[in-house]
């Protein structure tokens, strides 16, 4: 694998292997030197298109923590303020031969157009509404932690599946792992032919004491300016997940940033069933594991160590 | 071609020896000699049978020569846009994929939106085009929808219909009033059919891919509606419209429905949408497979196969809208719409549509230039005493789309990389020789 541009690069034996990897790491973190010395010399570019603080953040301890050299550059401040295109930024980064790259874009296929414009590998840290495969990956972690095993586990994506690259990235990956996969929100919420990736439909919370996880999704306020709900207050009534409709057995996700009293109630962020803070922690594991898998592990090009300082002749 | 303008070509003295000519309309479908003097056809014969004196002489065995086609739908980006293509460029691209007369879209910058834009356009056609050209006139002043140009104007001045195109007409009430005023006006209405309340923010079509993609849909029924209020509308008017582009199953129900009800419809289908899927865009999502409308279904595009065999849909446009590098070069949201498409044209539609046996020869050759009689064009025809405007074709060669480059300024073709069959060698148009393969030798 030279990319990780959607979560359909990797296959179940992939994802197991790269989560294994992460499941090593851990005990990098709690360390007092947090840090090993696996890609040393290495450089990693950050480029966040895109607001983001828990991607870029870990995406970053990640990198650190593996003992590469990381540069961070955003939107804000750098030439593409200017006008500068993503193709010439990301030619221009590229004569500073970074080994990885790592993109976080508003702009669906963002990541894929940067993987043909550099020699260097592409990480994809979301593509508009697209993807988000490592968000995917350190969601499998966070859960394979919880109940062991993704094998037959029921798992219910509630929310705004229209215009999240984390349900697009998370339905495959669950279903690669065993689990069976339905989406849950407003009608206008759900995207017309999203049932071909072979996930289960549902338009109300009726059938929701069947699933094992419950994974809520981010509701955006703008949504209601473009008519997908009549107010956010219907919303919230019909698809917030509460300490009613939450049962024990179940297990809570959500990606973050959490809308409270709109996707879910402030009784249940904080509950048991909640794992939402140990899927903030699985991202920087998850995100060592990934650059370690595309640096110095299987399909990783090699590199000839170099111990000399090459002299001019 | 009267309202048709292009440079002065010294006319062709020529003689194509031995070339298939099927001119289906003229019901020819034979080994010719083709002899031309004077920029007309002045003798068709056996093969060998035809004197070459004075005359260049192509050798055509093994050849095919077909009459030229006529595209009614072209952006040749002039005024205003020359950095994606000009009238030499447009065609240049046109005459290589065998065109001999194209029709330009009026949503230039200026928009052609009054008589003076359009008197100097065509005077400027006069001093580049290499084909002739035609010119359509906007339905509503700068396209904004809402004030009807001045049409009767426009017509004297050589508009050869009007339409919007790149948008709808989207109030009801003017598109009715430009049918009304088609009475004293004349031309035909081309109508570009999308409900922009329903096409949102769409750029791709709506469907598995796009619920895969996580990109906004552009739903057919934002065209088929649209079609059918139009259709209505005609109806009532007794208007003469037509449809531009079909791109979706229930448009060429829509279509097929008026044509029943006795309304004065024709319609459209383009190379692309006859060819290609909105799959395409799961392999790669390149930007030059963005296009309005969008690539859809193959369900869709098996009917727009079955319209063009049934006689729903009336000819093949290309809809040629070139767009320069670095504007297609960008994430697939923030690209333009638009495909390149008249080099590729009969290319495309021969090598999956007419070689797999699922439409003949005849019909795609019929249909390629059937457009010119939708705006009161001659028809072009390979016959004594009409003005040579036909192409000679290999069917047998094979070319990558792009490989060498294109004659367009724009190389935003959705079949680029592509490995299709048939090849223009050359094209004569409006008697001249138009264009000439690179390599295409030249006997005497």
């Amino acid at each position: 694998m030279r990319h990780l541009l959607s979560i359909e690069d990797l296959d179940r034996s992939a994802i197991e292997r790269i989560l294994d990897r992460a499941k090593s790491f851990t005990e990098v973190s709690e360390r007092e030197i947090k840090k090993v010395p696996a890609l040393r010399g290495r450089r990693v570019l950050n480029l966040f298109w895109e607001a983001s603080t828990r991607t870029r953040s870990s995406f970053e301890l990640a990198a650190k923590a593996l003992s590469a050299d990381v540069v961070n550059l955003s939107s804000s401040g750098s030439a593409i303020e200017k006008g500068e295109s993503l193709k010439d930024t990301v030619q221009t980064l590229s004569a500073y031969r970074p080994d990885l790259i790592v993109i976080r874009s508003p702009h669906v296929g963002a990541a894929h157009l940067v993987a043909g414009w550099t020699d260097a590998a592409v990480v994809n840290a979301g593509d508009g509404k697209h993807e988000h495969p490592t968000q995917a990956l350190l969601d499998v972690y966070a859960l394979r932690d919880r109940i062991g095993s993704l094998d037959g586990a029921n798992i219910w994506i509630v929310g705004d599946v229209m215009h999240s690259r984390v349900a697009r990235s998370n339905i495959p990956a669950f279903m690669m792992l065993g689990a069976d996969v339905t989406v849950c929100g407003p009608p206008t919420l759900i995207p017309r032919g999203i049932e071909t990736l072979g996930c289960k439909v549902e338009y109300t919370l009726d059938r929701l004491p069947e699933a094992d996880v419950v994974y809520a999704l981010r509701m955006q306020n703008e949504r209601m300016t473009d008519s997908f709900v009549p107010s956010i207050r219907e919303y919230a009534a019909r698809y917030q997940i509460d300490g009613r409709r939450l049962a024990s057995r179940q297990v809570l996700m959500h990606p973050g940033p959490v809308n409270r009293g709109v996707e879910l109630a402030a009784e249940v962020i904080d509950s048991p069933q909640a794992i939402i803070g140990q899927q903030v922690a699985a991202g920087v594991v998850v995100r060592m594991a990934v650059l370690y898998e595309l640096l110095a592990g299987r399909g990783a090009p090699k590199t000839e160590p170099q111990t000399s300082i090459p002299v001019p002749a | 071609m009267s309202a048709l303008e292009s440079r002065p070509t010294p006319p062709a003295d020529l003689l194509v020896r031995g070339a298939h000519v099927l001119d289906p309309r003229a019901g020819i479908n034979a080994p010719q000699d083709v002899l031309v003097r004077g920029g007309q056809i002045a003798e068709l014969g056996a093969p060998g049978s035809l004197p070459d004196d004075g005359v260049e002489v192509v050798d055509g065995e093994g050849k095919h020569v077909f009459p030229g086609f006529v595209d009614p739908h072209v952006h040749l980006r002039t005024p205003g846009q020359e950095h994606k293509e000009d009238l030499d460029t447009g065609t240049r691209s046109a005459a290589a994929g065998g065109y001999v007369a194209v029709v330009a879209m009026p949503n230039t910058d200026p928009v052609v939106d009054n008589a003076p834009v359009l008197l100097s356009l065509r005077e400027q056609a006069r001093r580049e085009a290499r084909i002739p050209v035609g010119f359509l006139a906007a339905v509503t002043r700068g396209l904004g929808g809402e004030g009807l140009t001045e049409m009767a104007e426009l017509r004297d001045a050589g508009a050869l219909g009007f339409t919007d195109d790149g948008k709808p007409v989207h109030r009801a009430g003017i598109l009715r009033k430009a049918l009304q005023y088609q009475r004293l006006a004349g031309g035909v209405l081309c109508l570009h059919e999308e409900d922009p309340t329903l096409s949102g923010k769409g750029v791709m079509h709506e469907g598995d891919v796009s619920a895969r993609l996580g990109l906004a849909g552009i739903p057919s029924v934002s065209e088929s509606t649209l079609i059918a209020r139009d259709a209505a509308l005609a109806r009532y008017e007794d208007g003469r419209i037509h449809i531009q582009h079909l791109s979706a199953r229930e448009s060429v129900e829509a279509v097929a429905a008026a044509k029943l009800a006795g309304v004065k419809i024709t319609a459209e289908a383009s190379p692309h949408h006859l060819t290609l899927t909105d799959q395409a865009l799961l392999e790669s999502l390149d930007t030059r497979l963005k296009m309005n409308p969008p690539l859809r279904t193959e369900t869709d595009r098996q009917a727009l196969v079955e319209g063009l065999r049934d006689g729903t849909i009336d000819c093949i446009a290309t809809d040629h809208a070139p767009h320069a590098r670095e504007e297609k070069e960008v994430p697939f949201e923030e690209a333009p719409m638009g495909t390149t498409g008249l080099e590729t044209a009969f290319a495309a539609v021969y090598t999956e549509l007419v070689l797999p046996g699922v439409l003949p020869l005849e019909l795609v050759v019929d249909k390629l230039s059937t457009g010119a009689a939708l705006l009161g064009l001659p028809l072009p025809a390979v016959q004594v005493g009409h003005s040579a405007d036909f192409c000679l074709v290999d069917l047998e060669a094979e070319w990558e789309v792009g490989e060498h480059g294109y004659e367009s300024r724009s190389e935003n073709c959705c079949f680029s990389g592509r490995t299709l069959r048939g090849r223009v060698l050359a094209t004569v148009a409006a008697g001249g020789i138009a264009y000439r393969e690179r390599a295409f030798a030249v006997v005497a």
